[in-house]
């Protein structure tokens, strides 16, 4: 093994002992490290993701006891109401819990904390191709979340538009007591987040494209890393139309332009000044991107959980070259599928059938990835570590997310389930069951080379169970409230006759979100415990592959001791080759040929 | 340990399967937990047709995939097995097999369906090769359904119209078209039981259609969000014999003349 010491680029600062506190500034809080922003990222939005799981159990709350007082916090929260929700604070809820679930929870922790933190270690690179650039991506994060928090400070506390933001309601001042000033903060705050995620977009294309380490091929990249590529290219594409609709919708909201609204409104009582626009033009513009973001949220997810399938059935992935195919394929076909979010819109119906042809066909590329994830476990060595079971759960109930998806693309079955719990079940599976679940399985899995330590193995069996069943518990059964019709975003949905028999089963949905919520305790102590007294590791505790492994736990700066020459691919388990069970990308072959074996051409 | 986990697994096609058996078939005692009563024409049946198609496809790739995928868990736990692993890098043939047979099978659910989409969507009943009036102009506004009926003369925008709001009276067994609109934020037009849904659009005009086969009455939901007061949109469908939709509506004109309410005042 190779052991030439990489001198660390310019814009870093060396780690001294006793450092000054402009040393400990530059080198925790404005680092230009892409571990520390890396792990910036992902402290921050552990942290949103307690915010976004409190406003969830509002909205359950409401659901399964509609306006009664909420038990201890009510009280201190809605101390006017009684201690109960308004209908006003409940479509802040339902709107700020998608807000930051999204743009504050899974974009920034699968882009920003293992995008940043795994990109260079996975590639042989120092860091990323435009430190300061990075730095700035994280720090560009603050103004979102400072504006997201200040909606909550004006009332009713939160925006309360939905997370779609369909005008003529986000737009018109008094159309909702959500729409006053929470609705402008909302739009700034996305803006940001939106600017975050192309300064992290294009360093993550440049740094894949330009920093490999030698004999690193595109082709023996893992494939969190064509994920985290095809991804980035989403955004660049992606967002700028989000950013440009944002300013539209805030135009029209603050200086009178007319973009979105139509001539000839009376919206409470008083016609606004403006018109001439169309209510439908957000809607495509929206899901011009927010569609693509869908996908944005799922990928990077699908390629971490195929690195850890791939290390603990202990045997190379199956189909790598049609993984990354359908990864491309997947983001391909996700820029001309926005539409089916607009079947029922007052879209032109003809065009609903072009949308409905094109949704149908992303199920394929889907399907591609289940069938090449249960040809990875087939015929392997499987270790139930806790990381392989949250990996395994993300496959199991992405099956479930991916086949309800095709009750949605089915345009006339859409007409009957669109904007009820079907959806909401739908994309549940796709981003808790399915995403939330990979990031955990990740934090297990990457936590020894973050911190130089592992997780506690039993408490993560524990957690992984618990939040396995309440999540069954409360989103399987929305599938069967969108069969009846439930609709979404109701503050008291009992109100209908059709409906009113559900409540029993909303309480019960309610009871496992608790516990969900709860069971989240276990990971924050685990987490927390295992930085200070979790076993202390090597570099490889799992024997993987792929050239993070070869780094010290936790890697210093300019990541590794030695310049890391690639030989293969990062799937080489179980390979007759040599007598380990795996074979690191950097261990160059067998001195003694007698002992080489031919592989089949595969790559 | 992998037996457990490989069973928990297994839980997850076995529990699914149950949850929607039970849905369907109805628990002795309790109220319907599927799909609402059809009352609807033949687009809403064949809805219904298509989803339960759907489901029985995705019912048993479901199935098929939670079964192989719990016997791969349980086959290859690394605490049991003895074989070596397969080192193996895929198979063409496979990728291509389960790449068409996938493709073949959404391609031919997106054709089938384009007809009831049509049907739902595009192709609006007509009356002598024109199409059909509509029998009633409905306009959301926060929080209400403002309703107002042709009258007479069966056009809408005339002097015998007549106003009501949340009050749908609707014939059955004849083609029902409906012009829906916004006046304020969008709305959606939603009837649970003939399977229609649209959003009502500010400065659009639309129109929905369908063809009930029941008398009784039923919701109008919203389905789409419109402000704080979304949950209480309410409206209400009557629907009756044609003898008794006209006798109603005539009652209806007879209140309104009678009444100091003036149709300008509605607007």
């Amino acid at each position: 093994m190779s052991t030439t010491a990489i001198q660390p680029h310019g814009g870093h600062d060396t780690h001294a002992p006793g450092m000054s506190v402009g040393q400990f500034i530059s080198t925790y809080v404005f680092s230009l490290d892409h571990k520390i922003i890396g792990l910036q990222f992902l402290f921050s939005t552990l942290l949103w993701f307690l915010v976004g799981g409190l406003l969830a159990l509002g909205i359950r709350w409401q659901l399964a006891y509609p306006w009664q007082d909420m038990p201890v916090i009510g009280r201190m929260l809605f101390s006017a109401e009684g201690g109960q929700i308004s209908p006003e604070f409940y479509t802040t809820l339902f709107t700020m819990h998608a807000t930051v679930m999204i743009f504050f929870v899974i974009i920034p922790i699968l882009a920003g904390a293992f995008g940043n933190y795994l990109i260079p270690l996975m590639i042989g690179a120092d860091d990323m191709a435009f430190p300061t650039l990075n730095m700035l991506s994280y720090w560009f994060m603050w103004p979102a979340f400072i504006l997201i928090g200040m909606s909550f400070l004006f009332p009713p506390y939160g925006a309360g538009g939905g997370w779609t933001s369909y005008p003529p309601l986000s737009v018109v001042w008094d159309a909702a007591p959500g729409s006053h000033w929470p609705q402008s903060l909302w739009l700034l705050g996305v803006t940001f987040v939106g600017v975050s995620s192309m300064m992290g977009s294009v360093n993550y294309m440049t740094t894949i494209i330009q920093m490999r380490a030698p004999g690193l091929t595109m082709f023996r990249l893992p494939l969190t890393i064509w994920a985290m590529f095809i991804t980035a290219i989403l955004q660049a594409f992606a967002l700028p139309v989000l950013t440009a609709a944002g300013f539209m919708q805030l135009t029209d909201r603050l200086i009178g332009t007319g973009f979105f609204l139509p001539d000839g409104l009376v919206v409470n009582n008083s016609a606004p000044a403006t018109g001439g626009g169309q209510p439908l033009l957000w809607q495509h513009l929206f899901w011009f991107y927010s569609h693509p973001a869908v996908y944005i949220m799922i990928l990077p997810a699908m390629g971490m959980v195929s690195d850890i399938i791939s290390c603990f059935a202990r045997k190379p992935i199956f189909g790598y070259k049609p993984m990354v195919y359908s990864i491309s394929g997947i983001a391909g076909l996700g820029f001309i599928v926005w539409g089916h979010h607009m079947f029922v819109s007052g879209m032109n119906p003809i065009l609903g059938m072009t949308f409905m042809v094109s949704t149908m066909m992303i199920a394929l590329p889907s399907a591609v990835k289940v069938f090449n994830w249960l040809g990875t476990i087939w015929g392997g060595k499987i270790q139930f570590t806790t990381p392989m079971l949250f990996a395994l759960s993300f496959v199991s109930m992405f099956i479930i997310g991916g086949l309800s998806g095709i009750f949605m693309a089915a345009t006339p079955v859409d007409i009957f389930i669109h904007d009820t719990y079907f959806i909401v079940a739908h994309f549940h599976y796709v981003l808790f069951a399915g995403t939330a679940m990979a990031v955990f399985g990740s934090i297990y899995f990457w936590y020894p080379k973050m911190f130089g330590r592992m997780m506690d193995e039993n408490l993560g069996k524990v957690h992984f169970f618990l939040t396995f069943l309440f999540l069954n518990g409360t989103f399987f059964t929305m599938h069967i409230l969108g069969a009846v019709g439930f609709p979404r975003r109701l503050a008291d949905p009992y109100d209908y006759d059709t409906f009113r028999h559900l409540l029993p089963m909303n309480r019960f949905m309610t009871w496992c979100a608790i516990g969900m919520v709860a069971t989240q305790v276990i990971f924050a102590f685990n987490f927390i415990k295992s930085m200070f007294f979790g076993q202390v590791v090597g570099r490889n505790p799992w024997g993987a592959n792929s050239l993070e492994w070869a780094a010290p736990s936790p890697p210093g700066h300019g990541n590794f001791d030695f310049q890391p020459i690639v030989y293969r691919g990062p799937y080489e388990y179980g390979s007759p080759e040599v007598d380990t069970d795996f074979y690191p990308q950097t261990q160059p072959p067998p001195a003694d040929p007698a002992r080489r074996y031919k592989a089949p051409d595969h790559h | 340990m992998g037996r457990f986990w490989s069973l928990l697994f297994l839980m997850v096609p076995i529990v699914g399967v149950l949850v929607f058996v039970w849905a369907m078939a109805g628990w002795p005692g309790m109220v319907n937990h599927w799909l609402p009563e059809n009352i609807g024409g033949n687009e809403a049946i064949w809805i219904d047709r298509l989803f339960l198609f759907i489901l029985g496809l995705t019912g048993v790739i479901f199935i098929a995939t939670g079964v192989v995928f719990f016997w791969f868990l349980w086959a290859y736990d690394a605490e049991k097995t003895t074989q070596p692993v397969k080192y193996f890098h895929g198979s063409h043939t496979l990728e291509v097999v389960w790449s068409i047979i996938p493709a073949a099978t959404l391609l031919f659910i997106a054709i089938f369906q384009m007809k009831v989409w049509a049907n739902a969507k595009l192709e609006r009943p007509q009356v002598d090769g024109l199409p059909k009036a509509p029998i009633a102009e409905i306009t959301g506004r926060q929080f209400e359904w403002r309703i107002r009926y042709a009258g007479k003369d069966g056009i809408v925008g005339t002097q015998d119209d007549i106003l009501k709001v949340n009050d749908l009276h609707l014939p059955i067994n004849e083609d029902v078209v409906l012009l829906i609109k916004s006046q304020d934020v969008l709305h959606s037009f939603f009837l649970p039981h003939v399977r229609v849904k649209q959003d009502v659009v500010p400065g659009m005009q639309q129109f929905v259609w369908f063809k009930a086969n029941r008398t009784g009455k039923y919701d109008i939901v919203c389905a789409e969000l419109c402000g704080w007061g979304h949950y209480k949109m309410r409206g209400r469908m009557t629907l009756q014999k044609r003898a008794d939709f006209d006798k109603w509506l005539e009652q209806a004109w007879q209140e309104q003349e009678v009444s100091s309410f003036a149709p300008s005042a509605g607007e």
